[in-house]
């Protein structure tokens, strides 16, 4: 393979394709709702009418409109329809023919969609996730290319470092110095992981990437690969990402086959090698210790840091270990510049974040936004607030490892500093919103359940610390407290974030301690005269 | 390659380099409690009672996992460890059923002694109480999980030093437990060679040799220690 | 210097500590001569008095007596020591809660385990009626100092017993078991 055979492939791609296309989303949201049936559907009534060379059928990745699935889009009108049903065909069919057409359409000028800037989600719902061409013909590969022949890898390196990208896995670690670490630590081989473990309650951002644009990930772990000198990836995706797992599959097999991954890619010394390593969907196997532990085949428990994974990581060898939207940010920073990619966003946090919106919204799905957006803009705008008028009251980001934010702080803006200075975390992209019928004591409590069953239960603080937490808000919500009970909470809190050995210990009482801090009259109501007496 | 000099505790240590600080703080003969670390085998740093305040680092480092290093400044035992020990020690008397007054190892018991050792006079939480198991499948020894504090290491000692790897542990949480082989009861065990040193390791009353009663079973967790320097030496 | 007032009350425990503390031998005369043991399972009184200084309990809280009597010698006691084991802990009397509730219990001992054709004693205001948790007595009523032991030693009553009673704060003495 090389750049004249690549940019042939696009051209016949594209010189092939028919005019007409009738683009559904294919991704797990769509599918639940029927999105195969539709697809059936309008192939055998296209097949009837001798029109299937005329008009393609085309499956896509998610468009982020999850919530009003089946999602089709039409070209070349790019009109977009929802909650499309099998018997819709006939009218999606007609559209496409410039004819009157009655299923609902999605208003693309809402807030929803003008609020977003798309970077890593740029392919989202316009190619074939099941297919390489599909993804080379809008430019895929070329980023590879231009980077294993015009770039050495501290220049790769330095790229990443200027554009200011942080992981997206959580905790916003400068991607370019992790890369530099790796890149500089001794080791006969190193490793590049893709962490799709993806654990937290309601987040399903990296899904949707794997699942609609798999080669994204698969070529910014190659250049990252480049970068820092290692020629074997792993991609470690939970079991329950089935349809994510196979796509990732089809993509590798595809990509080795046209010399993309493999060995001496684009006819270069460059190898790299990347296989799959499906995880029981434990989400402490998303902490990067337990899950180098669970690659090794060892039970998935974190061990203290350091050392860190990009000197000592898996089989002892400098690994470097990257979130999926972290690798799906590289090649769009390749194609455009550090420069282009650092002006997007704040001072601290540069380009976009991809946020799954949930909860008491009108408008639920996948948004990807630049970062330094206010909550407000994307509650009350994108969001278009709750579905009954209640007031909205907080919104709980980065799952259980995160805080609720109260409304009256909406005008933050959403970036990593911002956020932790109300108490919160960016997390991965959670972003759950909750009206002023929810009571904060069991949101804390939900995550707290989510924590104790989720400990790994190797250090003393966390595995015993999130019971007797779970415990104690429970008897709060049955009314059995004791005002002493609070500060017992509290203390407790502090004993976890202090001295439990991982980040899953170490953040379990976030969602507590916000909760407390804005709403601690909620807890207050909630301790009874009848409690017990603790002492 | 030259000693490290450190302060611990307000008195300058030298140490030798790659040496952890917990050596270099028990050879300033300064006591720090110790639980899940037992000389002779890995460390994990799980029981995070070992922890200790270094100035100039945000997070408090496990003493059993920590390399010395030059002009290192360390705390030992400041006020807000002293807190965090003692609710630690809480938190595992609360976690299963320890009544000392009909255990195995009473007065020769590491959480025993612990409890003391952090000022432990009573438990503020809630006990967990749950129903755990006995298992006296083995001929010569027996293990009563409400006693096991998860420390593993009879895992580390039957691995490490054994080199069977009869031990592991299972489940999440609180519902971790030690098993023996693929969970099957340990007499079934066809790995064990009943060589006894996760008894050796073991800081509580949990595994114990069958037959001993009240207070009965020693503490000879420092014969782990012994065995691999005879090792080492060829003894 | 007025009279001590001491109390001790025996709840779900053994006996042992009160034996240990009647271990105390000519001790006991000392301390007779400083004070008045005005409640106990060891004296005569019928009623738990007022205006009590100290009070030993030993036991943990299994059942309504206990939980009434406990709130009782709080109210009327200045100091109180939960004394031993069981009061500290549970211990032993807390050993059926990994069984379940209260009920659960006495299905397995009267019904499961009894005799045939066993039933489960039921006689309000006679058979007390058991907690479906045994707990330590700090988990219902404030406590001030803990001696835990099982059974403390005579000595260490002793030691605890006069810091006490000269107004000295305890040495810290922690033993289990
Ligand atoms: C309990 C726990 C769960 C985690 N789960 C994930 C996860 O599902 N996906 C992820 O990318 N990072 C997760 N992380 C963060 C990883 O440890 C690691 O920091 C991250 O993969 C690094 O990638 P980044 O620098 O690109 O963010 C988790 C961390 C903790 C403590
Ligand atoms: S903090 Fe929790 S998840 Fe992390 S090592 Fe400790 S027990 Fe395991
Ligand atoms: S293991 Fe130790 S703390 Fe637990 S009951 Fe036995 S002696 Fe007591
Ligand atoms: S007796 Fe020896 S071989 Fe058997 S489990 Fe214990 S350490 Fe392992
Ligand atoms: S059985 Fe003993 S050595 Fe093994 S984990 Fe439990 S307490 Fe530790
Ligand atoms: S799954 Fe179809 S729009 Fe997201
Ligand atoms: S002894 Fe260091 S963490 Fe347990």
């Amino acid at each position: 393979m090389d750049l004249h055979e690549l940019e042939a492939i696009a051209e016949r791609e594209l010189a092939q394709r028919p005019r007409l296309r009738i683009l559904h989303c294919s991704a797990t949201g769509c599918q639940a709702s029927g999105a195969l049936e539709l697809k059936r559907r309008l192939e055998s009534l296209l097949a009837e009418m001798g029109r299937q060379t005329e008009i393609d059928v085309g499956a896509v990745g998610c468009l982020g409109l999850c919530g009003r699935g089946p999602i089709v889009r039409i070209e070349p009108s790019g009109e977009t329809f929802e909650h499309v049903k099998p018997d819709d065909a006939a009218e999606i069919i007609a559209a496409l023919d410039g004819h009157a057409c009655h299923v609902a359409r999605c208003d693309q000028n809402h807030p929803f969609f003008t609020r977003q800037l798309l970077i890593v989600r740029r392919h989202c719902g316009l190619i074939n996730p099941d297919r390489i061409e599909d993804y080379i013909a809008v430019g895929g590969y070329r980023s590879l290319y231009h980077v294993i022949h015009e770039m050495t890898p501290t220049e790769v390196i330095q790229a990443i470092t200027r554009s200011g990208l942080r992981g997206r896995g959580g905790a916003g670690y400068p991607t370019g110095l992790k890369w530099a670490t790796v890149a500089k630590s001794p080791g006969e081989r190193k490793f590049v992981i893709c962490n799709a473990d993806e654990g937290d309650p309601g987040a399903f951002m990296d899904r949707s990437i794997l699942e609609s644009d798999p080669h994204l990930v698969l070529e910014g772990m190659a250049i990252a690969a480049y970068a820092v000198g290692a020629e074997q990836g792993f991609i470690y995706v939970r079991g329950e990402y089935p349809l994510a797992i196979e796509r990732l599959q089809k993509a590798i097999a595809q990509a080795r086959r046209h010399g993309l991954l493999g060995t001496q890619i684009f006819e270069s010394g460059f190898n790299f090698r990347v296989d799959i390593r499906v995880g029981a969907g434990a989400f402490v196997c998303g902490e990067e210790t337990a899950l180098i532990a669970s690659i090794e085949g060892r039970r998935g428990q974190p061990r203290p840091r350091p050392p860190y994974p990009a000197e000592s990581g898996l089989w002892g060898m400098p690994t470097l270990i990257n979130n999926v939207e972290t690798f799906a940010n590289v090649t769009a920073i390749i194609e455009n510049g550090p420069e282009w990619y650092s002006r997007i966003g704040t001072e601290k946090s540069k380009g976009t974040k991809i946020f799954a919106l949930t909860g008491k919204i009108r408008n639920t799905g996948l948004i990807e936004v630049p970062m330094g957006i206010t909550l407000r803009e994307i509650v009350e705008e994108m969001g278009g607030g709750t579905p009954d008028g209640t007031p909205v009251k907080a919104v709980q980001t980065g799952g259980p490892s995160g805080g609720c934010i109260p409304a009256s702080l909406f005008d933050t803006p959403v970036d990593y500093e911002s956020l932790a200075a109300v108490g919160s975390i960016m997390g991965s992209g959670g972003m759950v919103v909750m009206d002023e019928h929810t009571n904060m004591v069991d949101v804390a409590r939900f995550y707290m359940e989510f924590c104790k069953d989720e400990s790994c239960g190797k250090c003393i603080p966390c595995r015993v610390g999130t019971v007797q937490l779970f415990n104690m808000l429970t008897k709060l919500r049955n009314r059995q407290a004791h005002p002493s009970d609070l500060s017992r909470i509290e203390e407790l809190c502090e004993l976890m974030r202090e001295t439990s050995l991982c980040g899953l210990g170490q953040s379990a009482p976030n969602p507590v301690l916000s909760t407390l801090h804005y709403f601690r009259h909620e807890y207050e109501e909630l301790i009874g005269a009848e409690g017990d007496h603790g002492s | 390659m030259a000693a490290k000099t450190l302060t611990i505790d307000g008195h300058l240590v030298s140490a030798r380099p790659g040496e952890t600080l917990l050596a270099a703080i028990r050879e300033a003969g300064i006591t720090v409690p110790t639980l899940c670390h037992l000389d002779g085998l890995s460390d994990v740093g799980a029981c995070r009672l070992c922890l200790v305040e270094i100035e100039g680092q945000r997070r408090l480092q496990p003493a059993c996992m920590t390399m010395v290093s030059e002009g290192m400044v360390v705390h030992t035992n400041t006020p807000r460890l002293q807190s965090y020990r003692r609710q630690i020690i809480e938190l595992l008397f609360a976690e299963r059923n320890h009544v000392c007054a009909v255990c195995v190892a009473s007065g020769h018991c590491e959480l025993q002694r612990l409890a003391g050792m952090v000022g432990m006079d009573h438990v503020r939480y809630e006990y967990l109480s749950p129903n755990c198991p006995v298992d006296i499948s083995h001929p010569r020894f027996g293990i009563d999980h409400n006693r096991c504090v998860l420390c593993t290491r009879c895992v580390r000692a039957c691995d490490e030093i054994e080199g069977v790897h009869t031990w592991d542990v299972a489940g999440r949480g609180v519902n971790a437990h030690v098993i023996t082989d693929l969970n099957q009861p340990w007499g079934a065990s066809t790995t064990c060679t009943s060589c006894g040193k996760c008894q050796l390791a073991c800081p509580t009353g949990a595994i114990f040799p069958r037959g001993v009663t009240v207070g009965e079973r020693p503490h000879a967790s420092e014969r782990i220690a012994l065995i691999v320097e005879a090792r080492k030496q060829r003894w | 210097m007025s009279r001590l007032r001491i109390a001790t009350i025996w709840l779900g425990g053994c006996s042992g500590c009160h034996m240990s503390l009647l271990d105390l031998d000519e001790w006991l005369i000392e301390l007779a001569a400083r004070a008045d043991l005005v409640y106990s399972p060891i004296a005569d009184a019928k009623r738990f008095p007022p205006n009590v200084d100290l009070t030993l309990i030993e036991g943990a809280i299994a059942n309504d007596e206990h939980l009434e009597l406990a709130h009782t010698a709080r109210r009327h006691s200045k100091i109180v020591v939960s004394f031993g084991d069981c009061a500290v802990t549970g211990n032993v009397t807390a050993l059926r809660n990994p069984l379940g509730s209260a009920q659960n219990v006495l299905q397995q001992v009267y019904i499961e385990h009894g005799d045939p054709g066993g039933v489960i004693p039921h006689d309000p205001g006679i058979v007390p009626v058991l907690l479906d948790k045994v707990v330590p007595v700090h988990q219902v009523i404030p406590v001030d100092y803990y001696l835990p032991g099982c059974p403390p030693s005579a000595p260490r009553i002793r030691a605890l017993l006069e810091a006490l009673i000269e107004g000295r704060e305890p040495a810290a003495d922690i033993r289990f078991g």
